[in-house]
């Protein structure tokens, strides 16, 4: 038969003949323009105070965030709330670039009445999601740039028989805006069974008060038994028990990331004293996915909410139709009026310039060649 | 007058008197009276009646108090110990909880009670959860101050007042948090306190200097005073005692209450992947010198700082708050009249 005749039956034919279209390439395209564009990603870091918050942090992606870190004492933790402080870093391996943000909480958890601690966490990841809105809604949409918070590590202290009612009320506070990780800090104060204990209590405890932590998604079918095997395996230890060093010591022969005892060296990146690895390869393997998580389902939660509630953006964004159903709120009246009082001025300043300029081109045209208005 | 002394001689009862057997027959010493043998009828007289210890354990839930005081005492004393659910909720608000043992060493009887505070610190505010415990503190003192000023009073008034209270810290490794400077700050004026790090198996020696340094200044900036007090020490020998004690002050402890073999011995511990924590061993932590400062070497002067000093202050007060001119007059400081307050 002719390659015609092959062609006409509809055959899947070989690359190399004719028949071979060639959007099979389209992956490798998008690849290589992403990892031209380079990845955003931003990760909030949420615990008490001397929880070992920063020191997994740089664990986790080998660098300094902190180099002039002061820890205020405990006269000067009365007096604060809680900040927000985000370090932006740009990490780079085998030609991808990864432009990491890491926003910390100091404060939190930290004073005698912590009743009100997080609603400055709160205010900071609506106020990312606003922007990103108020970005998309825009008319230039070339630079979009993603400050929403994709992932929020919670520490847990390993000291207690569970969550404290501080972190049951947080994570219910913030499970609907961010992907929730949570994570048993400083997991070398714990023995296996302890550990063991503590993991199967706090999932009891979520459970319990229905919180809705962050949910690796299955393997797909088609992936290999190894990736398979991977995914089951970090899906049953969740929450990781991690502990985190800045140090390197001299362990069996080599150098290992680890802390000293007296008693022996635990060590960081083995599976068999903590899960720090396993962190770091849910964290890495499935980037992508809490993107996408945060992008399809918080995002759009709060945008839904939010275009409910208000139908009006600031003054340099869309501005968007009302809904019809729900009338304006009185604070909206209140903008309503502010607004349109602006526009009169607005439109008053454009018509003295208007008129200005009609004298300026009279008197322009008496005396000979006068700008052109 | 040989008679004499040689009547007296004989009186003297079997504690190694003046009778010293000597090779070439009994040698009277004519210089000994004898005083010393009341050491002797104080040691009887206290073995049949038995000690008293009241011990209050202050911290978050999770810091290992229970297992501590098990660990101190060898034995099953601590409040989760008796309960047979053993319950691990936190409760809503802080409830203080007693549980008396009898415990017997070499014919020496004490009566041992642990007073817990479940509750302490552990909700999302804590403000003012200090206030049940100084009240209960001030209540054991009104009882026996009760029972004292009675007209007919009892031999041996019961002593429930807290001799002790061991406040345990987080192992954060940075500072202390404004929670344990508010308690310590206050109680530490109305009972003795012994602050501990506990768990302290979550930091390394380095991380565990710094700590203890910075606890120590931030209690010397914030004026508290942990026991042993500077104030409190009697002479030189006391000082110099205590000095090392203070330098060492707060002590990193780790407790447990299982065993394990190690080296051929069993040794209470704890056993992880990478090592056993030998809760004995002073190279892996100091509980041993906070057994040897609570137990083997400061318990009496525990106990007389407390009827003494605390004790007293609160009876000054008490006794005189219908007549606070009285009290000014006598020249006794503001700051102790007000030092029971909340």
């Amino acid at each position: 038969m002719s390659q015609a005749d092959k062609l006409k039956q509809g055959q899947f034919t070989n690359p190399e003949t004719p028949g071979y279209v060639g959007f099979a390439n389209l992956p490798n395209q998008v690849h290589r323009k992403s990892v031209k564009k380079g990845f955003e990603f931003t990760l909030m870091v949420v615990g008490e105070s001397g929880l070992g918050k920063s020191t997994l942090i740089n664990s986790l992606f080998l660098t300094d965030l902190y180099p002039e870190r002061v820890i205020p004492g405990a006269a000067e933790k009365i007096e604060r709330t809680v900040q927000i402080e985000a370090s932006t870093v740009e990490i780079e391996e085998r030609g991808v670039k990864l432009r990491l943000t890491v926003v910390d909480t100091p404060g939190y958890g930290d004073a005698i009445n912590s009743q009100d601690c997080f609603s400055t966490i709160i205010s900071y990841i609506d106020d990312q999601f606003e922007r990103y809105l108020h970005d998309e809604s825009g008319l230039n949409r070339r630079h979009i740039v993603d400050n929403r918070v994709h992932c929020c590590f919670y520490f847990i202290s390993p000291l207690g028989h569970g969550l404290k009612p501080l972190d049951v009320q947080f994570m219910k506070a913030i499970h609907n805006k961010v992907n929730v990780v949570p994570v048993i800090a400083k997991a070398d104060t714990l023995t296996l069974r302890e550990r063991e204990r503590l993991k199967r209590r706090i999932l009891d405890e979520i459970d319990e008060h229905g919180i809705k932590i962050y949910h690796l998604p299955d393997a797909e079918s088609d992936e290999d038994e190894d990736f398979k095997e991977q995914t089951r395996i970090l899906k049953a230890s969740i929450p990781f028990a991690v502990v985190g060093s800045n140090q390197q010591i001299e362990a069996k022969g080599k150098k290992v990331r680890g802390r000293l005892y007296p008693w022996g060296v635990v060590e960081v990146e083995n599976p068999e004293h903590n899960d720090f690895l396993k962190l770091r390869i849910m964290l890495i393997t499935h980037m992508q996915d809490l993107q996408e998580v945060t992008q399809d389902l918080h995002y759009e939660n709060f945008r839904s909410d939010r275009l409910k509630r208000g139908g009006r953006l600031s003054s340099h964004g869309y501005i968007l139709p009302l809904s019809p159903a729900k009338g304006p709120e009185p604070e909206e009246t209140d903008k309503d009026m502010i607004l349109q009082e602006k526009e009169a001025e607005l439109r008053r300043m454009q018509e003295m310039i208007a008129k200005m300029q009609l004298q300026m081109q009279k008197q322009g045209d008496g005396e000979g060649d006068g700008p052109h208005v | 007058m040989s008679e004499a002394v040689m009547a007296d001689a004989m009186v003297s009862p079997a504690v190694g008197g003046p009778y010293v057997e000597k090779a070439g027959g009994p040698v009277v010493d004519f210089s000994y009276v004898g005083i010393d043998a009341i050491l002797e009828q104080m040691r009887r007289k206290a073995m049949k009646q038995g000690f008293e210890l009241n011990i209050m354990v202050v911290g978050q839930s999770g810091l290992g108090k229970s297992t501590l005081m098990n660990t101190l005492f060898k034995s099953k004393v601590s409040r989760k110990s008796v309960l047979a659910t053993g319950q691990e909720k936190i409760p809503k608000t802080i409830e203080i909880k007693s549980i008396s043992h009898d415990i017997e060493e070499k014919g020496v009887r004490m009566k041992l009670t642990v007073i817990d505070t479940p509750g302490f610190g552990d909700q999302i505010n804590n403000e003012n959860c200090w206030q049940p415990i100084m009240k209960f503190i001030n209540d054991q003192y009104e009882a026996y101050l009760q029972e004292e000023i009675n007209i007919n009073r009892k031999k041996r008034i019961p002593d429930s007042r807290v001799h002790c209270c061991i406040y345990f810290i987080p192992p954060t490794g940075h500072c202390l948090r404004p929670l344990d400077v508010e308690f310590m700050r206050r109680l530490s004026k109305v009972v003795n306190i012994v602050p501990v790090i506990a768990k302290a198996d979550t930091l390394t020696l380095e991380e565990r200097d710094f700590f203890k340094k910075k606890i120590r200044e931030e209690l010397r900036a914030n004026g508290i005073d942990v026991y042993p007090q500077k104030e409190f020490d009697e002479d030189a020998e006391d000082r110099m005692i205590n000095e090392k004690i203070r330098e060492m002050i707060p002590f990193a402890v780790v407790g447990s209450d299982q065993e394990y073999q190690v080296n051929g011995r069993r040794l209470l511990g704890r056993k992880t992947k990478w090592g056993t924590i030998e809760v004995e061993n002073i190279a892996h932590c100091e509980f041993a010198y906070l057994r040897d400062l609570l137990i083997r070497s400061h318990m009496q002067n525990i106990k007389d700082i407390t009827s003494s000093i605390h004790y007293e202050m609160y009876r000054v007060r008490r006794l005189n708050e219908n007549n606070t001119v009285v009290a000014r007059a006598n020249g006794i400081p503001e700051h102790h009249l007000a030092a029971h307050e909340m």
